[in-house]
C-alpha cells in the first residue's frame, strides 16, 4: 500500500550530503515530493526533511541505508499522523486589483492569511498551512489575476515531546566520553 | 564551511614537519602501514609520483597496464590479507576506469582507499582538461568520498578514509585530491582517526538477542547455519568452528563465504546458490531454523523469496543494520560483529550432534555425485570438462592453493569443486559478477601473499577483458598461476540462451587469441591442453613453477553447469539437468 511518509534525516554539514541522500531515492526511482533543508536545533546539524510516497517496506529499508551514510548521523521516518506539519506560500497580486476588488480582502481574512508587502505595482500575501489550504487560497485569488505564486517544502515536528535526535545525540557524546575514559 | 578535522576523533602521536601535499599523501600512507599500492600515472597525479621516488623503499608501486587492472589488484591484495587495499590513478579517465572496480568492492565489503588526482581547484567546475566529477560519480558506490583541495586536508582526509574503509562492514573510499594541494606546503602530522560521531562501524548487541537465540538454537530439529563473507571479513573462523562442533549444525556457505570452514570439515554441507550444492538449498527448505552469520541473502542463494525456508524461524548475525529484514523478515536479530556475538553465543548453547538431521542430507548429495558431479569430474570420453580440471588442480594442490576466479561458468565449476583447506583461499567477484576480475586480482593476491600459491582461473571472455595486466605480471615476475578454461563462448551466457532463450546464441560465440602465444610474446611460460592425457601433467608442471605461467585448457565448448536453480524458482526445486 502506498503511504505518505515524512522522513527526517539529521546531518553533519558536509558537501555532498544531499547528494548521497537523493541517491538512495533515484536507486529505488522514489520520486521526492517535497525537500526542505535548513540547520536545525544543534549547531552544524543540519536538518532535511523529506516527503515520499511508497510502501511501508520501501521507506523502511530506505531510512536503513540512508543511516549508514557516514554523514548522517540519525534518519526518522514518520506517517503522517505522527507528525505536525507546515508549508508556507507567497502570492503576488496587482494591488489596483486588491483596490479596486471588494472581495480580495474578505478572501485573505478567511484564509488567515497575511500581507507582507504593499506597493504601487503589487501586494505580496503570505500564508502558511498545509499544501490543500495554501492550494485553495491560489486557486480563490487566481480570478483576481496571481502575479507569482511560490510554495516552500514541508517543515515538520514529531508530535512527541522531545526532538528525536536530542536523546540520540545525548547517548552519543557519552559514547564518545567513555572511549575517551 | 565545511573542514574535514570537523568530526574527527584523533589520536596524536607525531610532531609536525613542513612538506609537500605530495609527500604528506605518502607520509600519511606509511603511517597507515601501507607497503603496495597498485596506479598509473597521468597529469592531476603527477607530483605524487614524482615524491613515490623518494619513498621507493617504504612504499613499492605496482604499475599496471589500466587503472582497472589496478583496481582489481587492489581488491585481491585486500581479500587475501584482510588488509586495506591501495590504489591511484590521475583524474577524468584515470579516475572513471576505477569505477567498476569500486561497484564491485561496494557490493563485495572489500576495504579500499582509492586516491585520484584532481584539476586545480581553481579551475574546479569550468570542465578542464580531464576533468570529471568523480566525487560525484563514485557516490553510489562509494562508502565514503571526499575531495581534498588543501593540503592540510590531507593528512585527517587519508585518516578518515583508512578508518571508514576498514571498519564495521568494510568498503571502497575514495579520496580526490586536486593539484594545487599536492603542491602546497603543509605542516605534516599524523593523527590516526578512531572515531567518527556520525559513524557507528559496530552497533550494539542487546544481551536479550542472543538469549533468545541461543533458545532457538537449543530448540531445533533441523539447524542449518549459513556462512557468508562477514566470517571472513571478522575473522571468525575459529568461531565458526568452535559454534558448529559444540552443537553439531550442518554449515552450508555463500560464494564469498567459501574457505570460512574447511571443506573436509565433517558439518560442512556445500554451497549455498543458484549453482550451488543440491543437499543445502533443499535442506534450507526443510530447516526449522536457519542462522545466518555475516550473508545478506542475496537473490542468487534465496532463489523465490516468497518460497525461501518457509518452515525455518530464523536468526541474522549482521554488523550491517540496513541489511536485517531487507529481502527476509527474521526472528532474532543480533547485531554487532559476529566474531564476538558468535563466541557469545556458542558459549551459552548446548552440545548437540543432530545426526539424525544431517544423515538426511546424504540421500541428496548421493544422487548430485552420480547425477552430476562424477559426469563432471570423470568424463571418459568428449571434450575435458571444466570440473575435470578443478579435479586435477585438487589432486595436485591439495587444497592448498588460493583460488581467485573470473566471472561465469569457470566460476561456478571452481566454486563448487576446488576443497579448500584454509581461510582467505576463494576470491573472487560476487555481488557485482565483474568479468574481468580475475587476472588482475589474482595478481594482487599474490603480490599479497607471495609464499601462498596463487591461481587465477578464467574463462576466455573474461581473460580477454583484462589480459593487458600479463604486462604488470611478466614486469614484477609475478608468479600467478592462470588457468584459462577456453570453450571459444561466453559460457554462462550461451548457457541461458541455450535454457531460456530458444537456443539463440546471441552474440555468445567468440574468438581468442593463442593465449599461450600472446603471454609468450610478454616472456610468460605456458602450455596449452587440449587432450586429456596431457591435463594432469600439464598441471602439475604449473604448479611447480616458480614463475607466472599461462595454462589454457581447451574444454568441452557447449557444457552446462548443474545443478541450477532457475530464475524464479524455490531453492528446493533445484535442477540436476538431466531430468
Amino acid at each position: 500500500m502506498i503511504e505518505e511518509f515524512t522522513i527526517t534525516v539529521f546531518s553533519e554539514n558536509s558537501i555532498g550530503i544531499l547528494n548521497r541522500i537523493t541517491i538512495n531515492f533515484t536507486k529505488r526511482k522514489l520520486n521526492i515530493d517535497s525537500l526542505t533543508v535548513s540547520e536545525s536545533a544543534i549547531k552544524g546539524v543540519y536538518k532535511f526533511t523529506i516527503v515520499v510516497k511508497c510502501a511501508l517496506a520501501t521507506v523502511e529499508n530506505l531510512v536503513k541505508q540512508l543511516d549508514k551514510q557516514i554523514e548522517i548521523i540519525r534518519t526518522f521516518f514518520l506517517r503522517e499522523n505522527e507528525v505536525l506539519h507546515q508549508e508556507m506560500a507567497m502570492y503576488k497580486i496587482e494591488t489596483s486589483t486588491f483596490l479596486e476588488s471588494n472581495q480580495v480582502e474578505g478572501i485573505i481574512r478567511k484564509h488567515n492569511a497575511r500581507i507582507l508587502e504593499v506597493t504601487k505595482e503589487y501586494t505580496a500575501i503570505e500564508k502558511t498551512g498545509h499544501k490543500h489550504e495554501t492550494q485553495e487560497l491560489f486557486e480563490e485569488l487566481k480570478p483576481f489575476g496571481v502575479l507569482q505564486f511560490v510554495r516552500s517544502g514541508r517543515v515538520a515536528i514529531t508530535r512527541l515531546k522531545k526532538e528525536l535526535l536530542s536523546e540520540y545525540l545525548e547517548k552519543l557524546e557519552k559514547r564518545e566520553m567513555s572511549e575517551e575514559n | 564551511m565545511e573542514t574535514i578535522t570537523l568530526d574527527n576523533k584523533t589520536t596524536k602521536n607525531k610532531t609536525s614537519k613542513r612538506v609537500s601535499g605530495s609527500d604528506a599523501l605518502i607520509l600519511s600512507l606509511i603511517a597507515e602501514n601501507v607497503k603496495t599500492i597498485f596506479g598509473y600515472p597521468g597529469g592531476a597525479i603527477m607530483p605524487v609520483y614524482d615524491k613515490l621516488m623518494d619513498y621507493e623503499d617504504q612504499i613499492h608501486h605496482i604499475l599496471t597496464r589500466h587503472e582497472q587492472g589496478a583496481i582489481h589488484a587492489a581488491q585481491g591484495f585486500a581479500r587475501v590479507s584482510g588488509e586495506v587495499g591501495v590504489c591511484l590513478a590521475t583524474s577524468g579517465p584515470g579516475a572513471t576506469n576505477l569505477i567498476t572496480g569500486i561497484a564491485d568492492a561496494f557490493m563485495d565489503s572489500t576495504p579500499l582507499v582509492c586516491f585520484t588526482g584532481q584539476v586545480y581547484s581553481h579551475l574546479l567546475g569550468t570542465d578542464a582538461f580531464q576533468e570529471t566529477d568523480v566525487v560525484g560519480v563514485s557516490m553510489p558506490v562509494t562508502k565514503w568520498n571526499f575531495q581534498v583541495t588543501s593540503a592540510e586536508e590531507i593528512a585527517p582526509a587519508v585518516a578518515k578514509a583508512f578508518y571508514i574503509a576498514r571498519s564495521g562492514r568494510p568498503g571502497p573510499v575514495l579520496i580526490d585530491i586536486t593539484k594545487d594541494a599536492m603542491f602546497a606546503e603543509v605542516d605534516f602530522c599524523y593523527e590516526k582517526c578512531t572515531n567518527i560521531r556520525s559513524y557507528i562501524p559496530v552497533p550494539e548487541t542487546k544481551d536479550v538477542r542472543i538469549q533468545q537465540a541461543v533458545e532457538l538454537i537449543d530448540n531445533a530439529k533441523r539447524p542449518l547455519a549459513l556462512v557468508g563473507q562477514g566470517v571472513v571479513l571478522s575473522g571468525a573462523e575459529q568461531e565458526l568452528k568452535e559454534f558448529v562442533e559444540k552443537t553439531g549444525i550442518p554449515v552450508a556457505s555463500t560464494l564469498l563465504g567459501l574457505s570460512a570452514l574447511p571443506n573436509n570439515h565433517e558439518l560442512y554441507t556445500g554451497m549455498l546458490g543458484m549453482h550451488g550444492n543440491a543437499a543445502p538449498n533443499i535442506k534450507t527448505n526443510e530447516a526449522d531454523l536457519i542462522i545466518a552469520l555475516g550473508m545478506r541473502f542475496d537473490d542468487r542463494v534465496t532463489g523465490k523469496v516468497s518460497a525461501y525456508a518457509p518452515n525455518a524461524k530464523k536468526i541474522h548475525f549482521e554488523i550491517d543494520k540496513s541489511e536485517v529484514h531487507k529481502i527476509i523478515k527474521v526472528d532474532v536479530t543480533i547485531l554487532g560483529d559476529v566474531k564476538d556475538t558468535l563466541a557469545r553465543v556458542t558459549k551459552l548453547v548446548s552440545p548437540n550432534a543432530h545426526v539424525v538431521w544431517r544423515n538426511s542430507f546424504k540421500f541428496i548429495d548421493d544422487q548430485e555425485t552420480s547425477r552430476v558431479i562424477q559426469k563432471e569430474l570423470n568424463p571418459e570420453t568428449g571434450q575435458i570438462s571444466m570440473g575435470e580440471v578443478l579435479r586435477h588442480l585438487n589432486e595436485i594442490t591439495e587444497g592448498e592453493a588460493v583460488i581467485v576466479t573470473d566471472v561465469g561458468q569457470h566460476q561456478m565449476v571452481a566454486s563448487r569443486y576446488y576443497k579448500f583447506k584454509n581461510k582467505r583461499s576463494f576470491i573472487t567477484s560476487g555481488g557485482l559478477g565483474t568479468m574481468g576480475y580475475g587476472l588482475p586480482a589474482a595478481m594482487g593476491a599474490q603480490i599479497a601473499a607471495p609464499h601462498r600459491k596463487v591461481v587465477s582461473i578464467s574463462g576466455d571472455g573474461g581473460f580477454q577483458m583484462t589480459m593487458q595486466e600479463l604486462g604488470t605480471i611478466a614486469f614484477n615476475k609475478v608468479p600467478v598461476k592462470m588457468i584459462v578454461l577456453n570453450n571459444d563462448y561466453l559460457g554462462m551466457v550461451r548457457q541461458w540462451q541455450e535454457l531460456f532463450f530458444d537456443k539463440r546464441y546471441s552474440s555468445t560465440s567468440i574468438t581468442s587469441p593463442d593465449f599461450v602465444k600472446l603471454a609468450a610474446s610478454y616472456g610468460i611460460d605456458g602450455q596449452k591442453v587440449t587432450d586429456r592425457k596431457d591435463l594432469h601433467a600439464a598441471i602439475q608442471k604449473m604448479m611447480d613453477s616458480t614463475e607466472p605461467f599461462i595454462l589454457e585448457v581447451a574444454v568441452e565448448a557447449k557444457g552446462n553447469v548443474y545443478p541450477m536453480i532457475p530464475t524464479g524458482s524455490a531453492v528446493n526445486e533445484i535442477v540436476f539437468g538431466d531430468e
